[in-house]
């Protein structure tokens, strides 16, 4: 791993480590009208593909692909490529091409059970002159020679970092899931915390990935969330637990919750799409997650956990991750701890599907500040 | 020390001799000691001062090489920050970080800050070690005012995080904010960092970098990349290998350092000249004792080696008290002075003193080493005497008469000649100074000769006193000649150092009056990059009512090759016509310039480095192409020793579009006062008390004492070598009035009176030191010959006219001959009186 920052789990990196630019210098800075940041409210019908692009006004955007990954040997792997978009609204008017109006962040792990930890790899760098971009008129976002792109329903993502390499084709097999009120994702009790948010999930997956120099060819299935919000998380919102599940019988379902301090659930919601694009939606009261095993991490001494137990509506499932260390550790840049990583899903003790789990503020509560 | 017994013989002997010696003359092997130390202390001294400067810059420059395998770099003006993208595609090319580096004016200090503007998510790849304080802060950095200091930059400016710095960027005022500072460990000399993109906006280069650090894909041929970029980058702007950019800071002052350590290396050969007279004095005056030894069973090779250990003992004391000394020394300098030894404006504070063995080891070894050597050749010469004759024998030749002479002499007088004209070797002039060491070493081999011949032709005064002075010179000459060479050695340097340093000093001083013809100087900083006057204000100045005459300048800098350093480019409103009058040239400046042709002066330093003469055509890199200069003069220039171009300010503008200016000159009218002049400059530019405004003598003021502050070391090493002679002046005297006391009582027995015997001894002092002084002026003048036209030449490329401080070398000749007749009336005084001898016994 470099020294450039962040490997972060989706919201720990954009609440923590860009707060200062967000929060801190933007409250002091900015200037009233064309700079403000819209609000994400309901009722706006996403269009595709415009809305696969880039939303540049919007404060904060990600692209997040996770999936399972089988080489030609069998070995079940886990991965991750996620980019990020920050607008910076420091010294907004700064007319250098180098002004760091917007930041990309890429973060990209391999969870690999004969390893025992993760590969992974960050970047981060301001947009512009063409090394590092996000389009608004459909995917593409890049920092150099990092890219994940769409094109004809399927996308294209391309890592090479340090020590290890990624090259996947992702074909879409299902339309755009559209998550909470056709698109709109409430995130806490006020209205005012809330996203934009599709999935793309069931995306079937072919490439090769290289670790430590020997390439593997590999197949699967992988999960892609597209999400942009100008405010994301309530203030007493400590951390969050979020699932992503491709289910064998073409179903998918997504679910989260917000935790408050206390570790009692601020908010929750969930998608639920049958395999013939029938879709349920369930709100705070329908969405329970279970804690179960605890794994406690041998380097940050910070206790996960790893199995959970996940009622949505009438169906209950159970999740056991591929391996127990997928923790994500950004202490020296973002500040946060958090655990992501490939779970397996089993409902009445059979085995339904795979999928990411993502686990943040169980180290210390995550704050807005 | 082959055989156990030799050994046991020879350590025997020299017990035997080193305890009488220590309890018999504490005083003269103190003294010896103590030259030797002082010696030592000096080389030390400045190698450590060097050693802590160099690895200081070595650091600095690492830090920010970082791990980039190619650094491109422009002008400070530098060029289209498209180049970044174009670089950073390249295929060979695995990071790339764009750089802005800038002397960033500071107001009100008449001094700049390097600061450098970095994308701080780019530059972590490449200058990890300097990113490393920064990782979490990097978006801190965003803000288009916020700075953070090294912090040797936060103790020179006395700032501290939050603190405010004021800076001239073009012709106004901005203010930048302390965010934070490094730790000395990040970078160690001062530095501010900034985001590339608030450094473009708020230092006023927008669209500009001048500075891209490429890191390649692994199996990427380096050199192969560099001779592609050699064809592609725009004009001016070159490809630098690491090791070339870490070079580049530590050549611009490689000359003036090499210069103090020879300087050093200089002191110490006197040291040994002076450890050669005293032992072979004392080998002389002990030769009774000696022939006992060996009459009593000692072998010659043990004498031989006793004498050696004496001086090795001495050598090894002195090395020792001097190496401590050095250490003291440097650390105040370094704490003082700083790294540069008073030869920057600014002083740098962040070197530490480090002391590691290997050059204390050095330095002992040379410092002993240089004792033995002194002491070979009396050792050498006691131990092939004769026991029994040398027992008997109350008058023996000492050994200085037996160095051969002539033709050796002579040969090395010719190398001497011969090297003078040798070129630099890697811009140092090594041969100018084997040249001095040649021409030293031969004039000393002829000192007998000399001395014989001249003594010898002394005519009758009349006055018994003279007489029996010069009689008895010309029965000693050898004995006389000992105390001469170390005299003569040290003189001679003095007297070169002091004709060097005259003659620099007055050429300085013409050249700044020619080039300050003008009543007041204006400028904002000398140096930086971002302060500048704006045409507006140009206009405003020269419309000022008591201005008759305005100059304006716009000095930049330029790259004309890549190993080479920084060429100033000067663009001046007067180029041509009246060149020679506002010009210092060094030949007459060509009268015609081809027509369509742009002329151009250069500067002499870029003559030798470069090979331009007056009617070449000079390429200057200027607004991205190239463009052909004719050299129309060659001039001299004791600013810039990597070379300077003047062209006129009206082809710098064509080229450019650049109408600022950084440095004006001002003539008032008749009726102007110079106080409301000033005023009236500053009410038009409104920066207040940041502008450097200062009238002309002043300013010629200011840089004479900053002249004299850079040549306080060489004037203090002068000191030094006055007082290392004078210890030899003294040393002589003593050893020789004592080996001399049976011959005072003969004289008084012959019915010379004591008075008469002392200005005998007060009358041979005098010549002798005469004598000395007069062959050392000749020969100090011949080697501030070779200091003057070939080594400052080559040093510093730059020419100075030969000038004598006669009063000084007076001064200096007639302390000498006093301090030597003195010391001889005293040592004289003493060796007669009954009682000193038995009180100090054989000391002095």
């Amino acid at each position: 791993m470099r020294t450039s920052p962040p490997p972060a789990a989706r919201l720990a990196l954009a609440l923590c480590t860009l707060c200062p630019a967000l929060g801190g210098f933007a409250a002091q800075e900015q200037r009233a009208g064309d700079s403000a940041l819209p609000a994400v409210v309901p009722g706006y019908t996403l269009q595709f593909p415009r809305d696969f692009g880039s939303h540049p006004q919007f404060g904060i955007e990600w692209w997040y692909l996770t999936g399972w990954l089988t080489t030609a040997r069998q070995q079940q792997l886990g991965f991750q490529v996620t980019f990020f978009r920050i607008r910076s609204r420091l010294d907004a008017s700064n007319p250098s091409a180098f002004a760091p109006h917007q930041l990309l962040i890429a973060h990209c792990a391999i969870s690999d059970p004969q390893r025992g930890r993760l590969w992974q790899d960050q970047r981060i760098r301001r947009a512009g002159f063409g090394l590092a971009e996000a389009q608004s008129t459909d995917t593409k976002v890049w920092i150099d020679d990092w890219r994940l792109e769409r094109s004809d329903d399927a996308y294209s993502a391309q890592v090479t970092a340090a020590d290890f390499a990624l090259s996947l084709s992702l074909a879409s097999t299902q339309p755009p899931m559209l998550n909470g009120q056709a698109g709109y994702s409430r995130k806490g009790p006020d209205t005012a915390s809330a996203s934009y948010y599709y999935s793309q999930p069931q995306l079937r997956v072919s490439g090769s990935i290289v670790r430590a120099g020997r390439s593997d060819t590999v197949s699967g299935v992988a999960w892609l969330d597209h999400e942009w919000s100008s405010e994301y998380l309530d203030r007493n919102a400590a951390g969050w637990d979020w699932v992503g599940l491709n289910l064998d019988d073409g179903s998918a379902l997504m679910a989260f919750r917000i935790r408050g301090r206390q570790g009692q659930s601020l908010w929750a919601g969930g998608t639920l799409r049958g395999a013939l694009g029938d879709v349920q939606t369930f709100g705070p009261a329908q969405v329970l997650f279970t804690p179960g095993r605890r794994w406690r991490s041998p380097r940050t001494a910070v206790s996960y956990p790893v199995t959970w137990s996940l009622r949505l509506g009438e169906r209950e499932f159970e999740l056991s991750p591929l391996l127990d260390d997928q923790e994500n550790d950004a202490r020296q840049s973002s500040g946060a701890i958090y655990w992501e990583g490939a779970v397996r899903v089993q409902e009445r003790a059979r085995g339904v599907g795979r999928g990411y789990l993502e686990l943040t503020g169980y180290d210390h509560p995550l704050s807005l500040r | 020390m082959s055989a156990p017994g030799g050994a046991r013989g020879a350590w025997a002997a020299w017990r035997t001799l080193t305890r009488a010696q220590l309890r018999e003359q504490p005083l003269r092997v103190l003294a010896t000691v103590f030259a030797i130390a002082l010696g030592v202390a000096l080389g030390t001294s400045v190698y450590l001062v060097n050693g802590a400067a160099l690895s200081e810059f070595d650091l600095a420059a690492r830090r920010l090489v970082g791990d980039s395998d190619i650094i491109v770099r422009g002008s400070a003006d530098g060029f289209d920050e498209t180049l970044f993208p174009a670089l950073a595609r390249l295929a060979g090319v695995s990071a790339a970080s764009p750089m802005l580096e800038l002397e960033v004016a500071l107001p009100a200090r008449h001094a700049s800050l390097k600061v450098v503007g970095l994308d701080p998510f780019r530059a972590a790849a490449l200058q990890p070690a300097l990113m490393a304080q920064i990782g979490n802060d990097a978006r801190a950095l965003f803000a288009h005012d916020a700075i953070i200091l090294s912090r040797t930059a936060a103790e020179q400016l006395q700032l501290r995080r939050g603190d405010l710095l004021p800076i001239v960027v073009g012709g106004d005022l901005a203010t930048l904010r302390v965010i934070d500072t490094l730790s000395g460990d990040a970078y160690p000399e001062a530095l501010g960092l900034m985001d590339i993109a608030a450094a473009q906006w708020t230092l006023g280069r927008l669209g500009r970098l001048n500075r891209i650090d490429l890191r390649l894909r692994p199996g990427t041929d380096a050199q192969a990349l560099r001779t592609e970029l050699a064809r592609s980058l725009p004009a001016g702007v070159v490809a630098l290998t690491p090791a070339m950019e870490r070079g580049r800071a530590a050549n611009a002052t490689r000359a003036y350092r090499v210069n103090i350590n020879m300087l050093a290396l200089v002191a110490l050969l006197t040291g040994a000249f002076l450890v050669f007279s005293t032992q072979s004095l004392s080998v002389l005056r002990r030769r009774t004792a000696l022939g006992l030894l060996r009459s009593l069973g000692v072998t010659r090779r043990e004498l031989r080696h006793a004498l050696l250990g004496e001086g090795l003992a001495m050598g090894a004391a002195g090395s020792m008290l001097g190496v401590l000394l050095g250490a003291l020394s440097a650390s105040l300098v370094l704490h003082y002075l700083g790294t540069d030894l008073g030869n920057r404006q600014l002083a740098g504070m962040g070197a530490a003193l480090v002391l590691r063995p290997g050059p204390i080891i050095v330095s002992l070894l040379l410092g002993t080493g240089i004792a033995a050597l002194g002491a070979w050749l009396p050792a050498l010469e006691a131990a092939r005497r004769a026991p029994a004759l040398a027992l008997k024998s109350a008058d023996a030749e000492p050994v200085m008469s037996q160095l051969p002479a002539g033709r050796p002499a002579l040969a090395l007088l010719a190398t001497a000649a011969m090297l003078a004209w040798l070129p630099p070797l890697g811009g140092v002039p090594l041969a100018g100074y084997l040249a001095i060491a040649a021409l030293l070493a031969g004039s000393i081999l002829l000192v007998p000769a000399l001395l014989r011949s001249v003594i010898g032709a002394l005519p009758r005064t009349g006055s018994v006193e003279l007489d029996t002075a010069v009689a008895q010179l010309q029965g000693g000459t050898g004995v006389a000649t000992v105390g001469l060479a170390s005299i003569i050695v040290s003189f001679s340097l003095m007297v070169a150092m002091a004709i060097m340093v005259h003659s620099f000093r007055q050429s300085f001083d013409r050249w700044l009056i020619r080039l300050l013809p003008a009543d007041i100087e204006l400028r904002i900083s000398t140096g930086s990059d971002t302060g500048a006057f704006t045409a507006d204000q140009q206009r405003r100045l020269a419309a000022l009512p008591g201005v008759a005459r305005a100059d304006f300048r716009r000095v930049t800098q330029l790259r004309l090759r890549p190993d080479r350093p920084p060429v100033a480019l000067i663009a001046r409103d007067v180029a041509n016509a009246g060149a020679a009058d506002t010009l210092p040239l060094v030949s007459d400046a060509r009268a015609s310039v081809p027509s369509g042709a742009q002329p151009a002066f250069v500067s002499e330093a870029l003559q030798d480095l470069y090979g331009y003469r007056s009617g070449a055509t000079l390429v200057i890199p200027l607004g991205g192409a190239l463009r052909p200069f004719y050299v129309a003069g060659v001039w001299r220039d004791y600013v810039h020793p990597g070379g300077a171009v003047v062209i006129a300010r009206s082809a710098y503008v064509a080229a450019t579009g650049d109408r600022s200016a950084s440095e004006a000159s001002f003539w008032r009218r008749p009726q102007a006062g110079l106080g409301a002049l000033e005023s009236a400059i500053r009410a038009s530019l409104g920066l207040g008390d940041s502008l450097d405004i200062i009238a002309s003598p002043q300013l010629r003021e200011r840089s004479l004492m900053l002249f004299d502050r850079a040549f306080a070391l060489t004037y203090a090493l002068e000191a030094i070598a006055v007082v290392i002679g004078l210890v030899g002046v003294a040393v002589a005297a003593s050893s020789t009035a004592l080996a001399r006391r049976a011959q005072f009582g003969m004289l008084r027995h012959l019915g010379m009176l004591r008075r008469q015997v002392l200005a005998m001894l007060a009358g041979e002092g005098v010549i002798m030191s005469a004598l000395a002084v007069v062959y050392g002026l000749l020969l100090g003048a011949v080697v501030s010959l070779i200091l003057v036209y070939v080594i400052n030449r080559q040093s510093f490329g730059w020419s100075i006219d030969l000038a004598v401080p006669w009063r000084r070398l007076g001064a200096l000749s007639a302390v000498l001959i006093a301090a030597s007749a003195f010391t001889a009336l005293w040592s004289g005084r003493a060796a007669m009186s009954q009682e000193a001898i038995r009180a100090v016994r054989e000391d002095w």
